[in-house]
């Protein structure tokens, strides 16, 4: 009882804390702290319940538990690591947008297919593509190479999509400025059109970050060798290790965030010149 | 309507895209199979039997139609066999999923408009959440709350709802601040209270932001139904169809449960779209 007094006096002082501190004025400080205090206020609570409430740890582990499993398995969760996002997502990453973004570039000297496949890229983005797994490891196996599959097939189209909008986004003066400069196509490509299609080149590559570490987190879900995280989260919840599995959570909500943030960092540096990125 | 041909084309190459691949794919088997019966095929019999395997490597789409056609119409739609009653399981849990996801994110961007704190404090986090694959955590969702004795449609339901939950938020959150300052102005010159801007401002300003972040959420929550439903072992629905077809080599199976939770995730975009039009054009924001 007293336990539970004890939390809800500090999320109920942390709360305050923060709203005083969300009542100064917007500095760069108070713009850190505030998040950090609430998610430190998350980890506190969580831990707090799981104490006073002995809620056994095949329920929910406490936090310092999953942070204690996370730094004993180190070595596991880096071989999964490897297996699961530079061996499936990254490369598959690399193929789908790759890909895409050349074909994005053959299409757009044919109007017919721009509007045929406009439509319909669309429309399969929208679509439950994870399903598509079972097939790809049917196909290549249970080895990185289907995982990689799927994840070309889930972020494709989503980058096409994009990628062929970007590349109709300059303006029908600036290509008359450019053809009044005598450029030819690949000239005009490079100079001009390729530069303004980046802020959609880049939206579409920080959607895939995401689904491509979905797709090949569920992949392995329809069966992985003995490693990798999708394969380790759906053994763990086998065995009710759930301390394991939160640390590959926590594996992969760290990873995401890191892989949005590269993609997010380059972009800065090659669209510095968009409105949304001017200071 | 100008774009129906290029699309219509594009479509006819895919398929035939398929059938080709359909040979490829599928004519070792067939090779394997005459060998082992010490017969000689022609290139036609060979083609024609790429089309018509039990269980094809890649199944051609008429057997996929055909099969569809099969556990849809020809069934009846409480039969276990019936691939309507195992889309009304997913459908269900994507529902009520979405709708609690839905009401949840609105509640919370109504919060991060309206507090501070909860604005500096929250909104980073919802931001960064879509950079994590959420879904991962779904099988451990679906077990945990198995254990503690909840099962069927809400497990699943709750998958749905974390998935849509955030797309939700961050989208309601850019829609109730998008009136601009002259409007709110505008309403404090009218002594409008908070509650007034709200309902009379803010809401009508976010309805576009609304069904935009509706149809993503809708996507998100089909998902989540069709992964929760892997891990159970899994009794009825779509994902189950995926998971079973890929245990007993089933693929024309796994292929007309792909295309129905597609056909699926299409005819719900696609409704929101409709009521999205509809909605705005008597609020006469759409053009």
């Amino acid at each position: 009882m007293i336990g539970l007094a004890i939390v809800i006096a500090f999320w109920i002082g942390a709360w305050y804390l923060n709203s005083r501190l969300a009542s100064l004025p917007k500095s760069t400080a108070t713009k850190f702290a505030v998040p950090s205090i609430f998610g430190i206020t998350i980890l506190g609570v969580w831990e707090g319940l799981v104490r006073s409430l002995d809620v056994p740890p095949v329920i929910l582990p406490s936090p310092t538990l999953i942070a204690y499993r996370f730094s004993q398995s180190l070595d596991i969760l880096w071989m999964d690591f490897l297996q699961t996002v530079v061996k499936g997502a990254l490369s598959g990453y690399l193929i789908g947008c790759g890909s895409a973004f050349a074909i994005a570039i053959l299409i757009d000297r044919s109007q017919f297919l721009q509007k045929g496949l406009l439509p319909i890229g669309n429309f399969v983005a929208a679509l439950p593509i994870v399903g598509t797994a079972p097939i790809f490891v049917m196909w290549f196996g249970f080895g990185w190479q289907s995982k990689a599959a799927v994840v070309v097939a889930m972020v494709f189209f989503p980058m096409l999509v994009n990628m062929v909008q970007g590349l109709s986004e300059s303006e029908r003066m600036q290509r008359d400025l450019m053809k009044t400069y005598g450029a030819n196509y690949w000239q005009t490509l490079m100079k001009l059109r390729l530069p303004a299609a980046m802020p959609f080149a880049f939206n579409g590559l920080k959607i895939s970050t995401t689904l491509a570490l979905i797709g090949a987190i569920v992949a392995e879900f329809f069966g992985s060798p003995i490693v990798g995280m999708g394969f380790r989260i759906s053994t763990e919840v086998g065995k009710m290790a759930l301390d394991m599995v939160w640390a590959e959570i926590v594996v992969a909500a760290v990873t995401g965030s890191l892989f949005y943030g590269m993609v997010a960092y380059v972009e800065r540096g090659v669209t510095f010149w968009h409105p949304s990125k001017r200071n | 309507m100008r774009s129906l041909i290029p699309v219509a084309v594009v479509v006819a190459i895919i398929v035939s895209a398929w059938y080709a691949a359909t040979v490829v794919m599928n004519a070792q088997w067939t090779r394997d199979q005459a060998a082992r019966a010490g017969v000689e095929i022609g290139f036609s019999e060979l083609v024609a039997d790429t089309m018509d395997q039990k269980r094809p490597r890649l199944p051609a789409p008429h057997q996929v139609g055909a099969e569809i056609w099969n556990t849809t119409v020809e069934k009846k739609v409480t039969s276990k066999r019936s691939l309507v009653f195992h889309a009304w399981v997913t459908l269900s849990a994507t529902l009520l999923g979405f709708a609690i996801g839905t009401g949840l994110g609105i509640l919370l961007a109504f919060g991060i408009v309206h507090d501070r704190a909860m604005d500096m404090g929250v909104m980073p986090w919802a931001i960064a959440s879509q950079t994590v694959p959420i879904l991962a955590i779904a099988p451990m969702i679906i077990v945990v709350l198995f254990s503690i004795g909840i099962s069927g449609l809400l497990p699943k339901a709750i998958i749905s709802a974390y998935l849509s939950f955030f797309p939700v938020v961050v989208g309601m959150v850019a829609g109730f601040r998008s009136p601009d300052p002259l409007q709110l102005d505008l309403m404090k010159t009218y002594n409008a209270s908070k509650a007034h801007i709200f309902w009379k401002l803010r809401v009508p300003a976010s309805m576009p932001f609304l069904f935009a972040s509706l149809k993503i959420g809708i996507a998100a929550s089909l998902v989540g139904a069709i992964v929760g439903e892997l891990p159970t072992g899994a009794v009825a629905g779509l994902g189950t169809r995926l998971l079973a077809g890929s245990y007993y080599g089933q693929t024309i199976q796994i292929w007309s449960a792909l295309l129905t939770a597609a056909a699926l995730a299409a005819a719900l975009v696609g409704l929101i779209g409709l009521v999205q039009r509809t909605t705005l054009v008597r609020m006469g924001m759409h053009r």
